[in-house]
């Protein structure tokens, strides 16, 4: 164990002192190693404000709320690293790219922008997201893209590129969720149960087949047709794009459909007449 | 009252103790590393692990248990007591008198900390059950363990048992985990197994008895969430003998263990699919005899079903066993480098101590995660591979007639 230890961390946890600074043209590089996520992200926000475009964090591990509320179009975040819980919250316009895995409650409540993980994300993934990307290489966790919504021109998607657990899309309301399998470290199949359950809007995309036991009752299940697949294919160019993976590869097997059969499935349930 | 994030900032919530006026961001962190070789780790490991999931508590609770930190009396169990006055401890040590024969009693070693000034008093002792009242009693040894850890709960105003297991300890009280640690002295302890918690309390106070671990014999559980169920699992574990006395829901996932795995002999994963039933929906879909296992299982010990969010991690000589809720609303991430095995609230805890880890990955909820020193006894009557008629024997609590069925560990 001694060898593979890191004697470097201290047994106080996360020091709250700031964080080194690098400035070289419009990249600011912060080593975040041991720094506290306060101190953390006031130093991202200081390099914004001047004037930086870019900003690398080294050495995360587990820093909560990076780019949380951070508005800009041309702003970008490297996170290199495991990302801690609650990244990219409320987050309105930004591209955050993680090198690493990201950990619970990614994306909560994002307004815009685009969330690129060449790893694994956690639990509650876009959580009521209602705009922008999320493209994540691999396994997803339990209640991923649950109540995603849209309005007018704010369409979230988000493509997950290994497996997804339970509640997958639950209670989602608009926008575009899918689901791949093809990178990933879990065992048996794609995605767990109550997939869609309670869905009113949006639409789910699964590459491959889905049960019956595996959807909840309020969604309908269909062979995704060329007019559907037209409609997915710019959203998959985007994700290949972001995680070098290979369009054609992705598009070799058939896309099964998941749209909601109502818009107010529980519109009675506490209506006694 | 409005929202005043100065304010906030700093805020101390060790000064409210009960009741916080404001909403604290958190939810408990626990951490289990087992080095299945059986190599022994420094306590620093276990610190390093909570120090950096501190936001998920709020200093009203930290704790940790060690395996294998005690070889010099490896055959003693050993108690560690807290006090609220020294009457409370005259009156305990009569009662560990009427039932052991003390070899040593001693102090805990502390040191000062800052910020911990409320501690009870705190004493070990390695005991040896005395022969005589053994035989009169016609129990096993720790059965009169678990009587006497019982009766001092119970009845001696001011005294608990933090911990009573062979070869370990449990190191608990109020404050963070990484004061607590320091207090205690945790470094300087190896262990081979390490299980640790950050506290949040929801329910139920912040005292030095209610921080986790929860303890019985060598078993040690340390919770993230809630158990609902806490009332009926309380009521069924009154029927079998054991006593709710500390105050926090997590102490019926201690006893449920020892009366599953050690008085019942059920095998470690029967026993985890007892606590976090499979869905009924799920059985339908399971092979036919699978259906029949687990609808008595879930019969016999529905009563024992955890219900509510929770993630756990049960520590034991011989290794660690990690445990959702059955659909995960609590988290769990864990991974493997070479013969170590950890898990964690977060990804970030395991960084800490191993950054660069052979594999992480996320545990399915209600599959348990185990670690298994090699050549240790598996503290366990039987193996987590017995055969089916071993596996209904075992359900049915049949096991002297089909005594001969039961697989021994090697």
């Amino acid at each position: 164990m001694k060898q593979v230890m890191d004697p470097t961390v201290p047994q106080v946890g996360y020091l709250k002192i700031e964080p080194p600074v690098a400035r070289e043209g419009d990249t600011a590089t912060i080593d975040a190693k041991n720094i506290y996520y306060r101190q953390l992200n006031e130093a991202v926000r200081r390099a914004y404000a001047d004037g930086a475009k870019k900003v690398v964090l080294e050495n995360v591990n587990g820093q909560r709320y990076i780019g949380n509320g951070i508005t800009g179009k041309d702003l970008k975040i490297e996170v290199r690293g495991t990302a801690g819980n609650d990244m990219a919250m409320f987050m309105n316009g930004p591209t955050v790219e993680v090198f690493g895995n990201a950990q619970d409650g990614v994306s909560n409540t994002m307004n815009a922008g685009t969330v690129i993980v060449h790893g694994d994300a956690g639990d509650v993934l876009g959580y009521g997201m209602r705009g922008g990307r999320v493209f994540i290489k691999g396994d997803v966790g339990y209640r991923v893209g649950i109540h995603m919504k849209a309005y007018e021109g704010l369409v979230p998607a988000m493509v997950c590129g290994g497996k997804a657990r339970d509640f997958f899309g639950e209670y989602m309301a608009g926008g575009m969720l899918v689901l791949l399998g093809m990178n990933s470290q879990f065992e048996g199949p794609l995605v767990g149960g109550y997939l869609g359950t309670g869905m009113h809007g949006g639409v789910i995309y699964v590459r491959g087949e889905v049960e019956p036991w595996q959807t909840g009752k309020e969604v309908g299940v269909f062979e995704a047709s060329a007019e559907d697949m037209a409609e997915l294919k710019p959203v998959l160019e985007e994700y290949c794009a972001a995680q070098g993976m290979d369009l054609a590869e992705v598009l070799s097997v058939p896309f099964t459909k998941l749209v909601p059969v109502s818009h107010r499935p529980y519109g009675k349930l506490y209506a006694y007449t | 009252m409005p929202y005043d994030i100065d304010a906030v900032r700093d805020f101390d919530p060790r000064r409210f103790r009960e009741e916080s006026p404001f909403k604290i961001h958190g939810g408990c962190g626990l951490m289990g590393i087992c080095d299945e070789s059986g190599s022994l780790m420094g306590g620093e490991i276990a610190i390093r692990a909570l120090a950096i999931q501190h936001d998920r508590g709020n200093g009203l609770g930290g704790g940790f248990a060690g395996y294998g930190i005690y070889p010099e009396f490896a055959d003693h169990f050993c108690f560690h007591m807290m006090y609220a006055d020294t009457a409370a401890r005259q009156n305990a040590e009569e009662v560990l008198g009427r039932f052991f024969a003390v070899d040593l009693a001693e102090p805990m070693p502390t040191r000062a900390v800052k910020g911990i000034d409320d501690a009870p008093l705190l004493w070990r002792y390695f005991l040896r059950p005395d022969a005589d009242k053994l035989h009169a009693g016609d129990e096993s040894a720790e059965d009169f363990v678990v009587h006497a850890v019982m009766l001092i709960n119970g009845t001696v105003d001011g005294a608990f048992v933090a911990s009573s297991g062979k070869n370990m300890g449990a190191f608990k009280g109020v404050g963070y985990p990484e004061e607590i640690a320091h207090y205690y002295r945790l470094e300087e302890y190896s262990a081979h197994t390490w299980v640790g918690h950050n506290r949040f309390p929801t329910n139920t106070p912040g005292w030095w008895g209610g921080a986790h671990p929860f303890t019985l014999l060598d078993w040690s559980i340390v919770h993230n969430g809630e158990i609902s169920s806490y009332g009926i699992n309380s009521r069924y574990l009154e029927a079998f003998g054991y006593k709710c006395t500390l105050g926090t829901d997590t102490e019926v996932a201690a006893y449920l263990f020892d009366l599953m795995l050690r008085r019942h002999k059920l095998p470690l994963e029967l026993a985890c699919k007892a606590l976090a039933s499979p869905l009924w929906t799920e059985i339908d879909r399971m092979p036919e005899d699978e259906q029949a296992l687990l609808r008595s299982l879930r019969a016999v010990y529905g009563p024992g079903m955890l219900n509510g969010p929770f993630a756990i991690v049960l520590g034991f000589n011989g290794g660690m066993v990690a445990l959702n809720d059955r659909i995960k609303l609590r988290p769990l991430v864990a991974a493997r480098t070479g013969s170590v095995l950890m898990v964690a609230s977060e990804e970030s805890a395991i960084r800490a101590v191993m950054p660069e880890p052979d594999r992480v990955w996320m545990p399915k909820a209600g599959e348990p995660t185990i670690a298994r020193v090699s050549g240790m006894d598996w503290p366990i009557h039987g193996d987590l591979h017995l055969s089916p008629s071993a596996l209904s024997c075992a359900v049915t609590g049949t096991e002297f007639s089909c005594a001969e069925e039961t697989v021994e560990v090697s």
